[in-house]
């Protein structure tokens, strides 16, 4: 094991895919030259030159559009989107034409394009520049969505999802970068998209999350456990495809369930989560199923306001003391 | 209605119209088999979609034959093409068949996308006609990263891209040409100018002409007269030409008029147009007719043999039509293909209670 940074991970995950594979190439804004606005590409053009380290004009529709195309030709690019935020105004290029251009085809044409970039809330930055935007993607058929919570997960789904023939948007915690943790130091070390991981193992109640929430939700299990309460935490860390059996099992051995987020409730991933619980576990529930998430309202900036609209460990301890009826 | 360049039409007669524009006959009465095959291929598609045969959108290319004829017969096989909606003739010239377009209009297993893609979403992977977009502007990002790809990979190809005249009101195109411009790519950005965007016509909300478009990028514009497919074959074959040498995009303004409604559920001529302006165009600038006294005039066909390919044309839009009727409607297992290119081994991609 080495220890690095969720940064470096991404990092090595590309440099490695890109050494493995001449049809991968980097593009978007700031990546070449500057390293990227987050530093996840730096030194990478030095390595792999101005054609396969591509600083982009900030042209979102555009560029994100041009790796669609490219995609469809042969090549396998990644899009840095610098974030997710920005990401709306290519939203037509992923969900009208990445997202549907194998079925409408016929599946003569895959799109083997990876969509990567921050996501996620982030400290006061107000209403535009911090959410979490996954639910977007999540809802149209033909895009998979990756939310890796710690280094280890970073890199072994990004090259997943790099290798992956289908479009993915590989949503990185703005939150995260400078997040340390163990990253194996085998040659290839790749994580298949659809394994959800148990992050901590517990016997009383479930917290079921994905991406930076996996954080929190550990957060929680610390402060529960200091109670008597054994949390256990699943991290889903692709939300599509989805590891319902992960789920399932975490619900038949705690009978008891929250789900936490830090998008907004309606229509969220938790939602589409309780959903299947419902439907396929009904009979192992003990209580109902809550949720976690940031307050059904744009991001305001003003610190304390923005405190009480995201999701924290506190709250989710006290949902699950809800559901355990304490 | 914006003016039609001077072009070499009416210059023709006397200098020898194939000699002009360098068509040899061979190559003229092919063009002319190809758009009489288009024209009553779109009229074979009107009158099935009259009895109920092919459903939703379907916007006709009658009137604009010429430029889908003459800009991609320059073309090789290895060369790109990519359009929007209004694409059937496109798709033809490019190298699908007649049949597996008409069977995907029919919805059918026969059709080109196995009747899932419908009259907007054609696609030829052998044929390299990268679709068939319902989105106006949708297919021009792709289209500069296809030039992107050819030039990523050291091709020696071109992709022609198609669009209507308002696409280039969209931001995506101005973001496009700007791209295509900085990276040199081998793109030629047609836009097919039948001076309406659906029932609006393009200088009501348009502050400048097509060919200015591309004067930010410094991408060199040019005019055709989109009806007369010889000077529309000359135009592309040289442009074709400069681009395959490296000359970086191209932008075209393809001056051309359609003869129907904007789709099949429209009205030919009413709020927004006349009836005169589109009996005048019809008149005065059928493709098809234009070649015709062309070739009249220097002797290379005649009233029967015109007729003779006709009746061929004819022929193959309703053998599609046969095709298209006997293919059989999708199997219901087929809703839930080609959705994912990749199944994962883990995890669950569906989530209205299919497993798999």
């Amino acid at each position: 094991m080495a220890t690095m940074t969720y940064r470096d991970a991404l990092n090595e995950a590309l440099r490695e895919e890109m050494d493995r594979d001449p049809d991968v190439f980097l593009m978007g804004e700031e990546v070449a030259e500057y390293d990227g606005a987050y530093k996840v590409s730096k030194g990478l053009l030095d390595v792999f030159g101005d054609q396969r380290i591509v600083d982009s004009p900030i042209s979102e529709l555009g560029f994100a559009g041009l790796g669609v195309g490219a995609a469809m030709a042969g090549l396998r690019p990644v899009i840095e989107f610098m974030t997710f935020n920005f990401a709306y105004l290519a939203i037509d290029q992923i969900i009208n034409n990445a997202s549907k251009l194998c079925y409408m085809s016929g599946g003569q044409f895959k799109v083997p394009i990876t969509f990567r970039g921050p996501n996620g809330p982030a400290l006061q930055l107000g209403a535009q520049h911090s959410q979490a935007c996954e639910t977007y993607y999540l809802h149209a058929p033909g895009c998979k969505v990756v939310t890796p919570a710690t280094p280890a997960d970073a890199k072994g789904l990004l090259k997943a999802s790099i290798r992956d023939d289908d479009p993915v948007a590989f949503m990185e915690g703005e939150l995260l970068y400078n997040f340390k943790g163990e990253v194996p130091e085998e040659d290839d070390f790749v994580i298949p998209l659809g394994v959800a991981d148990l992050k901590r193992l517990g016997s009383d109640v479930s917290i079921i999350t994905h991406g930076k929430m996996v954080h929190v939700a550990l957060q929680a299990s610390d402060k529960l456990e200091g109670e008597g309460i054994q949390a256990e935490v699943l991290d889903l860390r692709s939300v599509r495809p989805l590891d319902v059996d992960a789920i399932l099992e975490t619900v038949q051995k705690t009978n008891r369930v929250v789900y936490l987020e830090e998008s907004w409730p309606y229509a969220g991933t938790g939602a589409q989560v309780v959903s299947i619980i419902q439907e396929e576990a009904f009979d192992h529930l003990d209580a109902p199923v809550l949720r976690v998430t940031q307050a059904d309202v744009p991001m305001p900036y003003a610190k304390n306001l923005e405190a009480l609209a995201k999701p924290n460990a506190a709250r989710v301890v006290e949902a699950c003391k809800k559901v355990l009826y304490r | 209605m914006a003016k039609v360049k001077a072009n070499k039409r009416s210059e023709g007669k006397k200098e020898g119209v194939l000699a002009l524009h360098g068509v040899s006959a061979k190559l003229a009465l092919e063009l002319m088999q190809d758009m009489l095959l288009y024209r009553r291929f779109e009229e074979k598609a009107e009158e099935s979609y009259a009895i109920g045969k092919i459903g939703g959108f379907c916007h006709l290319h009658i009137g604009q034959e010429a430029g889908a004829a003459g800009a991609i017969k320059v073309l090789q096989p290895e060369d790109y093409a990519i359009s929007a909606y209004r694409s059937h003739t496109q798709a033809i010239a490019k190298g699908i068949s007649p049949n597996a377009v008409m069977a995907e209009l029919y919805g059918r297993v026969g059709g080109v996308s196995k009747g899932k893609g419908g009259s907007m979403h054609l696609f030829g992977r052998d044929a390299r006609f990268l679709g068939g977009h319902g989105i106006v502007g949708g297919q021009v990002p792709l289209a500069t990263g296809i030039g992107w790809k050819i030039k990523y990979s050291g091709e020696n190809l071109v992709c022609v891209c198609f669009m209507g005249d308002a696409t280039v009101n969209q931001g995506g195109f101005h973001e496009s040409l700007n791209m295509a411009a900085v990276w040199e790519l081998p793109v030629i950005y047609v836009v097919e100018n039948n001076e309406y965007g659906m029932g609006t016509a393009f200088n009501r909300v348009s502050k400048t002409e097509i060919s200015s478009r591309s004067v930010p990028f410094d991408i060199p514009a040019s005019s055709v007269d989109g009806q007369d497919v010889l000077s529309t074959f000359e135009h592309f074959r040289d442009l074709t030409e400069e681009v395959r040498a490296g000359g970086g995009p191209r932008l075209v303004d393809l001056r051309t008029y359609r003869f129907r409604g904007h789709s099949m559920s429209d009205p030919v001529s009413g709020t927004y147009r006349s009836t005169e302006e589109v009996e005048r165009h019809k008149q005065e600038s059928d493709p098809i007719a234009i070649l015709r006294d062309q070739l009249f005039d220097e002797d290379i066909l005649d009233q029967d043999t015109l007729e003779g390919m006709d009746a061929t044309a004819k022929t193959i839009a309703a053998e599609a039509a046969d095709f298209a009727e006997e293919s059989p409607i999708p199997d219901p297992e087929a809703l839930y293909e080609d959705v994912w290119a990749e199944t994962n081994a883990h995890g669950r991609l569906f989530f209205d209670g299919r497993r798999t």
